[in-house]
């Protein structure tokens, strides 16, 4: 096991390190950083003195106020903020090290069996977008000719309106294909007894992951508890505004004021107000939308404008049977296509499998298979979309309604949290977790109703599945939707997700025992549209009985 | 002395489903016209001819209609305008506060409607505004007609010769063919959402005009174009792409039947509190019931306060990309038909509200009631104005906070008096 202090160093290590290739790359910066995460002086000292950073010479910089100065200079400026908030993302998103001698594997996921169910299941979407491939004769990607170049740049806010034939193309996988997969996934270590019992699990995920009870969870989202304020909840028309709403806005413009990530994060738990949730959630996701990021949108367009990757046209299908249809999102119907085309052709975002389980695909240059000096990464991002991904980013087009910002809280959002709903891993907030936390809550807690559904063969993950994948976008009405958003940014973890779906089941117990088939469970949950989501979470976790 | 314990007994001429599914379930009896009827749901012809002189119809006590004799004094375009221009000067003239104007001469709280000129008459008038800025556009509306039948977009005097008065000509035309049509200032600046150009539909409920008690339905929506908004001169004959009207949308090819184009004025809110901020949102909803109260003020002293009638107004309201709320028209029947599934259960609602307050209890009327009902009653419906109460509190009441009225909707602030926080009485 790491010790605590050497565990800190490596974090460091690897901090100062990422910071260097950023645009807050400055020796005092990496002082004031190491500050802030608690580094004493001797450490510090020789870390500076070791990387030759700190040039001496000059008269006015004295050793023993040194310390002061630069503090004094970094607050001034404003960069002590800037950095605090880039060293607290960095530690939000990357997982703690582990011992120097494991794989670099480990770090995007330690158990075995479940690298190896995440690399079959790579395969199979592959070779499904292979054989799309073959069958309709396209090719994976082709530079555009000219006119069809230009043709696009004039479309290009109005993609909607473009109507390709898209009858042949079909989504790579939908995520019941996926909750297959994951049904069937086995820790060979692990003896699961011949018959299933009250003891065992009688849900449909069979694979020991720790998940938290109800106990842990009222620990960790302590915030939600009943004697504090929650936008959702006390924000109602019928509790007048003085009792927590305006001073909850105040605190909030004053979070603001400060541009403090950490405080964010912290605010968010109790609810974001809607004219401050964009600025929120952009200081938290560090997101500043500089000219620079500007420019690499801008570059990230002319890429779809020269080249038609194949995942385009999944992509416009997937908006056109999703999102196009949706009562609150089918006005932004473009906007997805201007970030979900630039998202699949950004070779930023492969950084993230370093810590995901999952691993980019990998094609070769026609005759070249096999041959590594031809492999390309397809799409170049890494990403392959499935039916009901356009749905991550319809939600922000609420928030942003500039296409450079609006791609790049995406982006962030993708890389921190939604690619753990379809990859199949073992960490917390990864979906197979998420699951088994929702079999066993319901189980736990609902025995009856668990045992009734699945005695009428209405397993409920297998209504519940697609609530979570999806981070329940398209299910909730938008402004419920957001405020969960809020809490999945400010705890920054999934877990709430199955919470709240184990909440709805929960709120619906009544009519849930009355069905008799699937199809009648399916049409008691099949409409989200008015429920409430922090008063369900909030009856669930501290007012149920357990 | 009246029987109490009959059914109310209905005739329509308008056969929808959200009207009839209404009075079915409060177990009312349909009847035929020329019978004996207490509540009927009439189209406009027929509100013409019961109240025209010559057919001398009286309605007796326990009859009502959902018409006011002479609605058009709103509902007719050149009507509207010319009742506000009105109604304008003469706050002007009294003084009144309301009618103060800034230095290029608009008036600061009463400038809700696109400049208009009437068609012929004010021709030349027309023709002087437009030379001042030649590259305008305006939009020609015929008075007459509904549903985006007959408009089209003008921006050279030559499209629209026909109507001038001086037209060699007009000497060889009748006048009955030189259809009355309005011409306005297109507002060529739409808040765009998506990309997109929308338009507000209001339902108001006017139960009487003196004194003046309205309700707004909580429960409006954005009809959006399901083409791109372009003020490209090119696209000016292109309707997809500046009429909202949904009966010319529908046969857009990218008409979708499943949200029909619509969105909540809920989630309009959530979009522009999100993205623009709370206290212009709040703004822009409190001009838009401003608006609303105005227009309804301008034409209550020449309407027909027929005790006997109530009605439901659809709104059409654009709000420009300074978030500026503009008054388009109003009208007096406004669709009932539905284009998707929740727009049936809107209607139906809507239809539902209506009645709960035009016909209480949903017992066989008496037109001598007070016409207030109780705040339980109101279902979707809020208050939006109520002359009654507002001139009995007094000018100087606090406008902001009214115990015991409710904010309905998140949001949705109307007040009594339908005064903009800004303002200020001197």
């Amino acid at each position: 096991m790491l010790d605590p202090e050497s565990g800190l160093s490596l974090t460091i290590a690897r901090i100062v390190q990422r910071l260097k290739g950023s645009r807050l790359h400055s020796p005092l910066g990496h002082a004031y950083g190491l500050f802030a995460i608690g580094v004493d002086k001797p450490n510090i000292k020789a870390l500076l003195t070791c990387s030759g950073k700190v040039s001496l010479h000059k008269p006015e910089i004295k050793l023993e106020s040194l310390k002061e100065d630069i503090k004094d200079f970094l607050k001034a400026s404003g960069w002590e903020k800037k950095l605090q908030n880039a060293v607290y993302s960095e530690l939000n998103v990357f997982p703690s090290p582990c011992h120097p001698a494991a794989p670099p594997e480990h770090m995007k996921e330690p158990l075995a069996y479940m690298r190896k169910a995440q690399g079959s299941w790579e395969k199979r979407i592959l070779k499904s977008l292979n054989s799309m491939c073959t069958e309709l004769s396209i090719p994976l990607a082709q530079k555009r000719p000219v006119s069809e170049q230009k043709e696009l740049l004039n479309k290009w806010n109005e993609m909607g309106t473009d109507e390709p034939d898209l009858s042949l193309f079909r989504p790579v996988y939908a995520p019941k294909d996926f909750l297959e997969v994951l049904m069937n996934l086995r820790n060979p270590n692990y003896e699961n007894g011949e018959h299933a019992s009250f003891r065992n699990h009688l849900g449909l995920i069979q694979v020991p992951l720790k998940v938290k009870d109800i106990p842990e969870l009222k620990e960790d989202f302590s915030e939600l508890g009943l004697n504090i304020g929650q936008l959702g909840i006390d924000d109602s028309a019928q509790v007048p505004p003085e009792f927590f709403e305006n001073e909850h806005v105040r605190v909030g413009q004053k979070v603001l004021a400060e541009q403090d990530s950490a405080a964010a994060q912290q605010y968010v738990r109790q609810g974001c107000p809607t004219a401050l949730r964009a600025d929120l959630w952009a200081l938290i996701l560090n997101i500043s939308n500089q000219p620079e990021d500007i420019l690499y949108y801008e570059q990230l367009k002319s890429n779809v404008i020269q080249h038609d990757l194949l995942v385009d046209s999944l992509i416009y299908k997937d908006v056109k049977l999703t999102a196009s249809n949706d009562d609150y999102y089918f006005v932004f119907e473009d906007y997805l296509y201007q970030v979900l085309l630039c998202f699949s052709r950004d070779t930023s975002v492969l950084e993230h499998f370093t810590y995901s389980s999952a691993t980019p695909p990998k094609s070769y240059i026609r005759g070249k298979l096999g041959m590594e000096e031809y492999a390309v990464f397809y799409p170049p991002n890494g990403v392959i979309p499935f039916h009901g991904f356009s749905m991550y980013v319809a939600p922000l087009c609420f928030l942003y309604h500039e296409p450079s910002k609006l791609y790049q809280i995406f982006r962030e959002m993708y890389v921190r949290f939604f690619f753990r709903l379809h990859s199949i891993s073992s960490h917390p907030s990864g979906i197979v977790s998420l699951c088994l936390l929702f079999e066993t809550l319901l189980q736990t807690h609902l025995p009856q109703l668990f045992y009734h559904l699945r005695e009428i063969g209405a397993q409920p993950l297998r209504i519940s599945f697609k609530w979570m994948v999806r981070a329940f976008s398209g299910y909730l009405a938008t402004d419920q939707l957001l405020l969960l958003w809020d809490r999945i940014l400010g705890y920054n973890s999934l877990e709430i997700l199955a919470v709240l779906a184990a909440a709805v089941f929960a709120f619906r117990a009544v009519n849930l025992m009355e069905v008799t088939s699937l199809a009648a469970a399916e049409a008691v949950l099949a409409d989200l549209s008015t429920l409430k989501v922090m008063p369900l979470l909030q009856i669930f976790l501290f007012a149920t009985v357990t | 002395f009246r029987i109490m314990a009959g059914k109310v007994k209905w005739v329509t001429d308008i056969e929808k489903s959200v009207l009839i599914n209404n009075f079915e379930k409060r177990g009312w009896i349909q009847v035929a016209e020329n019978e004996d009827w207490n509540f009927y749901w009439m189209s406009v012809q027929t509100i013409r001819n019961v109240f025209s002189v010559e057919t001398g119809y009286r309605l007796s006590d326990d009859q009502i209609v959902n018409h006011f004799p002479n609605h058009y004094e709103l509902t007719r375009k050149d009507l509207m305008v010319k009742n506000i221009k009105r109604y304008r000067k003469e706050l002007e003239k009294e003084g009144s506060p309301l009618a103060e104007k800034d230095e290029n001469g608009k008036y600061i709280y009463l400038d809700f409607v696109p400049v208009t000129f009437m068609l012929p008459a004010d021709y030349n008038l027309f023709v002087e505004e437009f030379r001042k800025n030649p590259s305008s556009t305006w939009i020609m509306k015929p008075c007459g007609k509904a549903q985006g039948k007959g408009i089209f977009l003008i921006n050279k005097l030559s499209q629209i010769k026909k109507w001038s008065r001086d037209s060699k000509t007009s000497s060889f035309v009748s006048q009955s063919s030189k259809e009355a049509y309005v011409i306005s200032l297109y507002i060529n600046n739409p808040l765009l959402i998506g990309g997109k150009k929308f338009d507000l539909r209001l339902y108001v409920l006017v139960s009487t005009y003196r004194p003046l008690r309205c309700y707004m339905y909580k429960l409006g929506f954005c009809r959006f174009c399901t083409v791109k908004y372009t003020p490209s001169t090119s696209e000016l004959d292109n309707m997809f792409v500046h009429l909202t009207n949904v009966a010319i949308q529908k046969h857009g090819d990218d008409y979708n039947h499943i949200h029909g184009g619509k969105w909540t004025v809920s989630n309009l809110r959530l979009y522009l509190e999100s993205t623009r901020g709370k206290e212009v949102t709040n703004k822009l909803f409190d001009e838009i019931h401003w608006i609303i109260v105005q227009s309804l003020k301008a034409v209550a002293p020449v309407m027909n306060n027929d005790k006997h009638c109530f009605e439901c107004y659809g709104y059409d309201i654009i709000i420009d990309d300074k978030l500026k709320p503009w008054l388009i028209e109003v009208n007096a029947s406004p669709s009932l038909t539905s284009s998707t599934a929740n727009d049936r259960i809107l209607k139906y609602n809507l239809i539902n509200d209506t009645l709960n307050i035009a016909v209480p209890n949903g017992e066989i009327p008496d037109c001598k009631w007070n016409k207030s009902p109780p705040k339980e009653v109101l279902g979707n419906y809020e208050v939006l104005y109520d002359e009654e109460i507002a001139q009995s509190d007094g000018p100087d009441r606090d406008l902001r906070s009214r115990s015991g009225q409710s904010t309905g909707v998140k949001g949705n602030r109307a007040r009594d008096s339908g005064k903009p926080v800004l303002t200020t009485w001197k």
